[in-house]
Formats: structure tokens, sequence, C-alpha cells
């Protein structure tokens, strides 16, 4: 006989429970649906824990000791305080405070094939849009999202009508201002068909207060379109960031993400890509900066489900004191997806003895006619390279400083748009000047 | 006051001595050869005399201008103008070698209270050494060594040099791996060093480098200590018999 185990709820399952509970204002139809979907889901499954193979290393039962409450409205000053990043790049900007997007601080305004307009204003009137909102859900239940799904009330919507290339790079800034509190936001990103967007969004919130930030993303790129993605994490450093990432890729397009983490106590970064149209290129960088104690996952599932297609991962992560860092990697190549050129490659160096690095690549190929591969290396700086440096006058710190400036370098400089690369190459120097 | 001043150094890696007393006395304007089979410890002194860690100095002194060497740091000693040309110069990947130079040549200017080179003044300064060493514009952006050929590295690790300035210049085998004409532009480059103000201790296994730096003091190494010196003959002495004798003397 089998015994349904179910082990007991935590304070903070049953917070999110009760939250779960309440109604959520401004949703009808599917989007209803949706909601409740995801709210049974958190019910009957709960946080993951280490026995929940994608979280094994991210055990949020253990680690989300309690759940906030759900966080109040940011004043305009506080958001426009908070919302620092890239503030030199030319882009248009949203900021999205406390979960809501603040239209004082936010260019809202039409231009030739580009709309924005905020999450709860399409709720409101019911816009066409959301209709392709929620369609990009994982087959399998990821709490992250399913709470984001279920709570999140505001948020950014973004279309990009097909063949419109929008130059200016596009910025969802998120600040978090207030004691501790959660904030939930949701953001819909379509590119169609020939389209051209780069989209940036930035996580931003005051150091030394235990907020939590749950943030999903869903990018539907269409046939022959392409978009660039940078992302940075820089929430204040006891924050908890939960964020989703799900791509859905047309035929012939080209996409490229790159996170650059350096924020929050612990965070998690899902991101899910699916190739839906043939002979398409998607690549998936990113930098991860860390030191005190610090935790960060990143988890990505890349799946080929047809021909001739091409995925890129690059991982790099620079972990100093007792830090810990997290890279999961699955690229899954189904049956259909003959020519597939999978790669995927993790690169640590531990500037501590008490760093932790936990690398798991995996592939699954049910093709035959494929070529894939994974690399995952963990290390400290070369003592021989440091020495050459050093004899030439150059500083011990100094010294670290350019390896690891140069270890970074080979994934920061796969950001194509020049300003967004110069200041993510900028946010890793002064990073590596904080060390003293 | 001499320049340098080793006395009776003794020096072990993994509890195996390799330098056995050995002294040597290097004064402004002079050129020191030191030679000697493999394994007698010369590729040793020169990585002391720039600090690697990985040996242990068990005995004697080294002063250079009258301080005690071995106390600084790796990058005050080459502040304090000690430069080695490594035998293999090391890849520094993502490292572009303009600003590998600059850094190096900014640290150590910083470090001797002087202020920092102004980028104009920089530029010329790299392109005209860099011309002379045969070094191009594509090289210099390129990450430090990487992907230079054996002779093209060895003429990298001149042209920091020449940027550098240093005071004592250290030639680790800096033949090693060059063909004639390589050996030739490289010579160039060091022999356009030479001045009054500057010492050099040319370290090589071979005579054939002697008959382009032309020294002034030839030494013989063995077994971790000086065990002959003499003038430019010496080198030609060496050439033409071999080590064997020091080998057989020292066993």
């Amino acid at each position: 006989m089998n015994a349904d185990i179910r082990p007991i709820r935590t304070p903070a399952e049953q917070a999110l429970i009760a939250a779960l509970e309440r109604p959520v204002a401004a949703a009808g139809g599917r989007l209803a649906d949706l909601r409740a979907a995801a709210a049974r889901a958190f019910i009957e499954h709960g946080l993951p824990h280490r026995r929940v193979e994608e979280w094994k290393y991210t055990d949020l039962r253990a680690l989300m000791r309690e759940a906030a409450p759900a966080v109040g409205p940011a004043t305009v000053a506080q958001a426009e305080a908070t919302a620092r990043a890239f503030a030199e790049v030319d882009a248009r900007r949203i900021v999205v405070a406390n979960g809501a997007v603040v239209p004082e601080l936010s260019d809202l305004a039409p231009e030739p094939g580009l709309t924005v307009l905020p999450l709860a204003q399409a709720l409101t009137e019911g816009h066409p849009l959301l209709s392709r909102l929620g369609g990009l859900l994982p087959a399998r239940y990821d709490a992250s999202l399913a709470l984001n799904t279920a709570l999140a009330t505001d948020g950014v919507v973004l279309h990009v009508a097909a063949g419109a290339r929008i130059a200016r790079p596009v910025h969802v800034a998120h600040a978090f201002s207030g004691g501790v509190a959660a904030s939930y936001a949701r953001t819909l990103v379509v590119v169609e068909e020939g389209a051209h967007l780069t989209y940036v969004e930035s996580f931003e919130g005051p150091d030394g207060v235990a907020y939590q930030a749950n943030t999903a993303t869903e990018l539907m790129v269409g046939d022959h379109a392409s978009l660039e993605v940078v992302r940075l994490q820089a929430e204040g450093v006891a924050a908890f960031h939960l964020a989703t990432l799900l791509f859905e890729i047309g035929r012939q397009a080209d996409v490229r993400g790159f996170t650059f983490t350096a924020g929050a106590a612990v965070s998690r970064t899902s991101l899910y890509a699916t190739f839906a149209g043939d002979e398409s290129k998607a690549a998936f960088n990113g930098a991860v900066l860390l030191r005190g104690r610090q935790h960060a996952d990143s988890t990505l599932f890349v799946d080929h489900t047809v021909p001739g297609c091409e995925s890129r991962e690059l991982f790099k992560h620079v972990l100093d004191d007792g830090s810990r860092g997290v890279f999961q990697g699955k690229i899954v190549v189904r049956q259909a997806a003959q020519k597939t050129d999978g790669r995927m490659m993790s690169r640590a160096l531990a500037l501590s003895d008490d760093a932790e690095m936990d690398n798991k690549p995996e592939l699954e190929i049910f093709a035959d006619d494929v070529a894939c591969g994974h690399g995952a290396t963990c290390g400290a700086i070369d003592e021989e390279l440091l020495f050459y440096l050093r004899a030439r006058g150059i500083p011990e710190r100094e010294a670290q400083g350019l390896l690891v400036q140069a270890f970074l370098g080979e994934a920061i400089e796969t950001v194509q748009h020049d300003g967004l690369r110069e200041a993510l190459l900028e946010r890793s120097e002064s990073w590596l000047k904080a060390r003293g | 006051m001499a320049m340098l001043e080793i006395t009776n150094l003794h020096a072990q890696i993994d509890d195996k001595q390799i330098l056995r007393g050995l002294s040597l006395t290097v004064n402004p304007g002079e050129v020191h050869a030191i030679m000697g089979p493999n394994g007698s410890g010369k590729s040793t002194l020169s990585y002391i005399l720039a600090g690697k860690d990985d040996y242990e100095v068990t005995e004697g002194s080294v002063t250079l201008d009258g301080e005690d060497l071995l106390d600084m740091e790796i990058d005050e000693r080459a502040a304090k103008g000690v430069f080695l040309a490594f035998q293999y110069p090391i890849e520094v990947p993502g490292v572009a070698t303009m600003t590998f130079l600059r850094t190096a040549l900014n640290a150590q200017r910083k470090k001797r209270g002087e202020a920092e080179v102004s980028t104009p003044d920089f530029l010329r300064l790299v392109r005209d050494k860099a011309g002379a060493l045969g070094i191009s514009t594509d090289m210099l952006k390129r990450g430090v060594n990487v992907g230079f050929s054996g002779g093209e590295k060895k003429r990298a690790e001149i042209l920091q040099m020449a940027v550098l300035e240093p005071k004592l210049c250290i030639l680790d085998e800096t033949d090693s791996g060059l063909d004639i004409d390589a050996l030739k532009i490289v010579s160039e480059g060091v022999n356009r060093l030479r001045s009054p103000e500057r010492a050099m201790i040319v370290i090589t296994h071979y005579q054939r480098l002697l008959n382009h730096i032309v020294p002034d003091f030839v030494h013989v190494m063995n077994k971790g200590r000086i065990v002959r010196s003499g003038g430019r003959e010496l080198a030609l002495e060496l050439e033409a018999n071999g080590y064997a004798e020091y080998q057989q003397d020292a066993a």
C-alpha cells in the first residue's frame, strides 16, 4: 500500500496558500482559469525542496523560511531613487516599482510598430494581446512561476509589430522599496515576424531588507525575428529573487539572452526556451558575481523540438568569500530535431577557498544526427598568470582584477548592444574594485 | 655602490637544494652572462630575483641599491626596476597587450610616486618601440602572447622591457627557440637598451646569443654556484670545450 506522504507545511507555504486563497482583482475568463490552476498547483505541491531534482541545490523550502506579506505601493520618489540601472543607456524606460508600473517615470507613448502598456491596464481593458499571456507554461510544475501566475497583477505588455525594427532598447526597470514584503511582476514580450527588439530588464532594491521579488517574463519570438534580452539582477544583498523566463522561438529567428547576476542573498533564475520553428539560433549567456554568503542559481532548459536549430550557453561565475553558484543546464533534443547543434559551457572562478560551485549539465538526445556538447570547469586564479602580471609591477589585487575581468569578458562581450555591454563591463569592474 | 649584490645565496624548492652559496656583484652599465649546463640553477636564480615564492631562500642575501630585495613583494621589485624576460612567456587570454603594458607602466609609476602616462604619450611610446621590434598593431590588440609564435613571444618580452625601462634586466634563455633572424631582432632590441645606468644579466646555455649581446663578464654556473668567472673569451672557451670539465670538478 502506498501512503501519500504529505510533508508538514512550512510557515512560508501556509502564508502563501493564505495569499492564494484571497481573491485577486481584475481578471476574468482564461486568465482567471490560469490563475486558479496555478494556485491549485501550488497548494498541491508547495515549495520545492532538495529532493526535487530541478531544485536540488536551491532548496526553497529550507531557504524561504517565511513568506513576506504582499507589498504596498512605492512612492514615485522612492521608485525614482531606486531604479538607477543603465541610466546612461539611451533606452525607452518603464519603471515597475513594487510590482506596479509607475506611469510618471515610464515612457508609454506609442511609437510606430511598438505597443507598450501596463499589464494592469491591459487586464482592465481586456486587451487582445492578453490572449498570448500564459501561453508558454512549462510542462512541469514550477513553484516560482505558479506563484507569479497566481499573484502578479501588473507588469508590462510589449508588442513589436511584424517587420518593425525598434532601434532603442526597451528597458523595464524593476525597483523595490520599503520593508520586508513580497512583490510580483509579469511581463509579456511579443516580437512578431521579421521584427527586431532589444529588451532590457533590471532589478534593484535596498540592501539589508529581506524583501522577496518574484518576476516572470514570457517572450515570443516570431519567424525571422531577432531579439536581444539583457537582464541585470542587482537586488539588495538581503533580498530573495525568483525569476522565470520563458522563450518560444519561431523559424529562422535569432535570440540572444544575457543575465548579469550580482545581487540578492538568494536568487534563482529559471530559463525555459523552446525552438518551435526550424533553423533558428539562440544564445543564453550569463555572468554571475557573488560574495559574502550569496547564493545564485541559474537553471536553463532548452528544448529542441524542430530540426536545424543552434543553441549556445556560456556562463561565467566569479565566487568570493563563502558564496555559492549553481548552474544547471539541460538541452533536450527531440526525435524530430535532426541537425541540432547545441552546446553549453559553465566556467567558475573561485576567489576563496570557502566558495562553492555546483555544475549540472545534462543532455537528453532522441535524434541521431546532432552535434551536442557540454563542459564545466571550476578553479582558482592561475598562480603562474598572477606571477607574470605581478612581475611586471601590477599589484596583486589589481592583477587579480585584470584576470577576473578577462575571465568575465568572454561572456559579457557577447552582448551585442554597445551601451549595455559597456555598462555591464563597468559593473563588473566596480564589483572588483569593491573587493578593495 | 653595486646595483645588485648577491651574497652566499642558498635556496631550495620542496626540500631540494638548488642554489648552494652563489655570490655575484653587478654594477650599473655592466652586462653579465651566466652560462651553465641544464639544471645548474640558472633559471632558479632568475625566478628568485623576480620574487617567485615557490623557492625558499635558506641562507645568504640579495640587495638592490643597498635595499633587501628578498624582502620586497613581486610588484615592488618590478617598480624598483627589476625585469625578468621569461624563458617561456605566458599567454594571458582576455587581457590585451596594450591594456597590460599600460596597467603595468602606470602601476610602476604610481608606486614610484610619478604621474601616470597620458594616453597619446603612451600610444606613441608603444608604437615606436613595437615598430623597431617588428610587432604589429594587431598583435598589440590581441591578448598578451595569445596565439603568438615562440619568436613573437620573445619579441613581446623585449617590447615590455623597452616600455617599462627597468634598471636591471634579467634575460632567461631569451635565445631559446629563436631562429637566426629572430635572434638578431631580439638582440638589437636588447642592445638598444644598454646604457651606463642599466645592468643586464643574460642567462644562456649557448654562446651564440653572446655574439649578438656582447657581455662584459661571463660566469659559469654549476650545481647552484658560480664556479668560474672571466671575460668574453670564457664564453668562446665553453663553446669549444663544453661544460664537462666543470661538471667533473663539481662531482
